[in-house]
């Protein structure tokens, strides 16, 4: 069940992304329609492969690499899902969609199996704190992705090369205010995690902060995305250089994501 | 029934022509009037603009109809036939159609993809309408012609980008500063493109308008037919923070806004974008500026290149209009055809069932006392049977023919063979269902 569920999603994540990429080129109100809808039905089938695989192992899904990037993968397009209705900006699809696919993909080669759960892992802390850091990185995925956006708007808008793209592409405004929408709700949230991470340990391990290499590597991405947003707040920092820090501190997800591994729990 | 198109357009005839031509709205009744009365014609629409004057109608008669509304044209307005005529195109059957299809959807206008073509048609059709000078044809026409235009405004982007120095600058505003509703327009200077570009933006719905002048009093009656505020031009830059866009057309013989003005502006707006927009020759604004993060400075010749881009752009939109035009023709010419069809089957029943009781009254009246009333109903059953026998295929052939488009070959040749008198003109009730 599970796995047809997980390649019903990889199928339709696939149609998906060959529909936003084809966004890009073609005008048509019903490309875009479809897109969602296609978008929408992979979600639904990852949401029931998730919940049927936690059903099955008792247990939420995040405690390996193939299981953490299936989720990374259903958050991202969760949260993509949310800022499109709300903000009618399809062409973040064609950068968003085409990520979540290539993640997803990445789990599926992974090896995964049942196994027993490391006894520090069953603990409703380390739950809450795994759930919230995902959501977070959802949030910052997306801002990273409307950075790029930005970035490539601007590089228009100051050569004076107004072509197709330029018109596909979102007003400023329109990607600012989305970034400052996911900074401020993912800022949050990745304070919970930490947080809740180190209450975790402190029950775990006994100590609330052990330095250990993802513990410091989260602390470097909440220094980035804090300078970000008190940047935002006091002296109304934005544009590329805003831009450019997202993008940063997403390449530091992606790297603490993938290369450093908790010293306890793998 | 045939559909013919006279008229003139830009392409034909210069601005001194078409304003002899020209049709007052408020005395249109006249001329809609006369035209229905000239012989031969039908019904009749006149469309009349500054870029065109042209006469839709209705005829039996394509070659007279012609000539009989050229003749028209000329002697309404008092202008000698071989004056106008060289000037005067016409179109009748298919390609009368495409034409008015062509003009609707804007493709023959002189910027294409202009969209107040067809709302001026739909007035010169309303004012038709209202005299009843047109009928159930052109009614249909005009209509079909209208839903072309949709079709093409909605299936194509043929009008979807601006072509005027002054759209387009309100066009890169929205894709800089998004929704417009909470924007301030600075105006530096007056200037016709100047004051043009800012009743475009208050149009699409920006907030205020700022406007300083050297002369204080030429600012204060621009702010006041603005409904916005008027700033002393000493001291516009210590304004210009509060303005999202910012217009400028002054005279100055240098830049008035340099980049170090941007900076301290871009600091006390909390780094929020500026769209500047220089209009003036020699430049107002330093081109520096624009190596300013968070300011975006256009001139007159990048908005230039813009409306170059899209008309290029509309030029290959365009095609795509073509080909939705040539469907609908296809759809609109089978209804056309199929219009004549039932009249046609009617005649040609009325015709044999004239000729049937004729001769069965004769035969009848001759043989009076041999027949019995029994043979008598026999009689007229298998007359009755023998027209209906006779009448069936041809009926079939003739339905068939108007739903392939070929009926005008069997109508005529129906009308010749059987010598049926002219079609009712009075079709009312011949609508067929679409």
């Amino acid at each position: 069940m599970t796995h047809m569920f997980f390649f019903l999603t990889v199928a339709l994540y696939g149609c998906a992304t060959f529909a936003y990429l084809a966004c890009l080129l073609r005008t048509s109100p019903w490309l875009t329609l479809w897109a969602g809808r296609i978008l929408a039905a992979g979600f639904t089938a990852h949401l029931l492969s998730t919940i049927h695989l936690a059903s099955k192992i008792k247990y939420l899904p995040l405690t390996n690499m193939q299981e953490s990037l299936s989720f990374f993968s259903l958050a991202i397009v969760g949260a993509f899902i949310f800022f499109e209705r709300k903000y009618k900006v399809t062409t973040l699809g064609s950068f968003m969609v085409p990520v979540a696919l290539m993640m997803l993909i990445a789990s599926s080669t992974l090896h995964g199996e049942v196994r027993q759960l490391h006894p520090v892992l069953q603990s409703n802390w380390f739950w809450f704190h795994a759930l919230l850091a995902f959501v977070s990185y959802a949030c910052f995925t997306i801002a990273a992705g409307v950075a790029v956006m930005y970035l490539i708007q601007n590089y228009f808008l100051k050569t004076k090369r107004l072509g197709a793209l330029f018109q596909k592409l979102p007003s400023l405004e329109t990607m600012d205010e989305i970034s400052y929408r996911c900074l401020t709700v993912g800022f949050p949230l990745l304070t919970f995690a930490i947080i809740s991470g180190s209450i975790w340990s402190e029950k775990a391990m006994g100590s609330y902060w052990v330095w250990d290499r993802k513990q410091t590597w989260s602390l470097i991405i909440w220094l980035i995305y804090a300078a970000l947003l008190h940047g935002r707040l006091t002296i109304g920092w934005r544009g590329k250089h805003a831009a450019i820090l997202s993008i940063l501190g997403f390449i530091v997800i992606l790297f603490t994501f993938f290369a450093m591994k908790h010293s306890i729990t793998w | 029934m045939n559909i013919i198109v006279v008229g003139l357009s830009h392409k034909t005839a210069a601005v001194e022509i078409r304003e002899k031509v020209a049709f007052s709205p408020n005395q249109i009744e006249k001329p809609l009037g006369e035209l229905i009365r000239l012989e031969g014609i039908i019904e009749g629409v006149i469309v009349s603009t500054c870029n065109r004057v042209e006469i839709y109608a209705t005829t039996r008669d394509i070659a007279g109809g012609i000539a009989r509304i050229k003749r028209f044209m000329a002697e309404y307005h008092h202008l000698p036939f071989e004056v106008l005529e060289p000037h005067l195109y016409s179109y009748h059957a298919e390609a009368a159609i495409r034409h008015v299809f062509r003009v609707a959807s804007s493709l023959d206008s002189m910027i294409i993809g202009e969209p107040q073509i067809l709302g001026q048609i739909k007035t010169s059709y309303g004012y038709a309408a209202e005299f009843k000078s047109s009928g159930i044809i052109l009614n249909r026409f005009l209509h079909k012609a209208f839903s072309v235009a949709k079709r093409v405004r909605t299936e194509t982007r043929i009008a979807s980008s601006a072509v005027s120095v002054a759209f387009a600058a309100v066009e890169l505003a929205k894709k800089i500063l998004g929704d417009l509703s909470d924007k301030t327009v600075m105006l530096i200077g007056a200037g016709e493109m100047c004051e043009l570009a800012a009743k475009h933006f208050l149009n699409s719905g920006a907030k205020g308008v700022m406007v300083t002048n050297r002369t204080f009093e030429r600012a204060e009656k621009l702010a006041e037919e603005f409904g916005g505020e008027a700033v002393r031009f000493e001291s516009f830059l210590e304004h210009l923070h509060r303005a999202d866009i910012v217009l400028s057309s002054t005279g100055a013989p240098h830049c008035i806004i340099g980049p170090q003005d941007v900076k301290e502006v871009l600091k006390r707006r909390r780094f929020r974008p500026v769209f500047f927009i220089d209009i003036a020759v020699p430049r107002d604004i330093d081109p520096k500026v624009d190596a300013i993060e968070n300011a975006y400075l256009f001139t007159v010749d990048h908005l230039q290149e813009i409306i170059q881009a899209n008309l290029a752009q509309r030029s290959l939109e365009a095609e795509k209009a073509e080909q939705i035009i040539n469907q609908e023709i296809g759809q609109f010419h089978k209804w056309l055809s199929t219009l004549e069809v039932t009249p046609t089957i009617v005649a040609l029943r009325n015709r044999f069932d004239e000729i049937r009781r004729a001769e069965l009254d004769k035969t009848i009246t001759g043989w009076k006392e041999e027949l019995t009333p029994d043979a008598e109903r026999r009689l007229e059953a298998l007359t009755m049977a023998m027209m209906n026998k006779l009448l069936h295929s041809p009926t079939a052939a003739l339905k068939q023919a108007g739903q392939g488009g070929r009926v005008d070959l069997y109508v005529d040749a129906l009308r010749q063979l059987f010598q049926l008198e002219a079609l009712p003109h009075d079709n009312e009730e011949l609508e067929l269902e679409e």
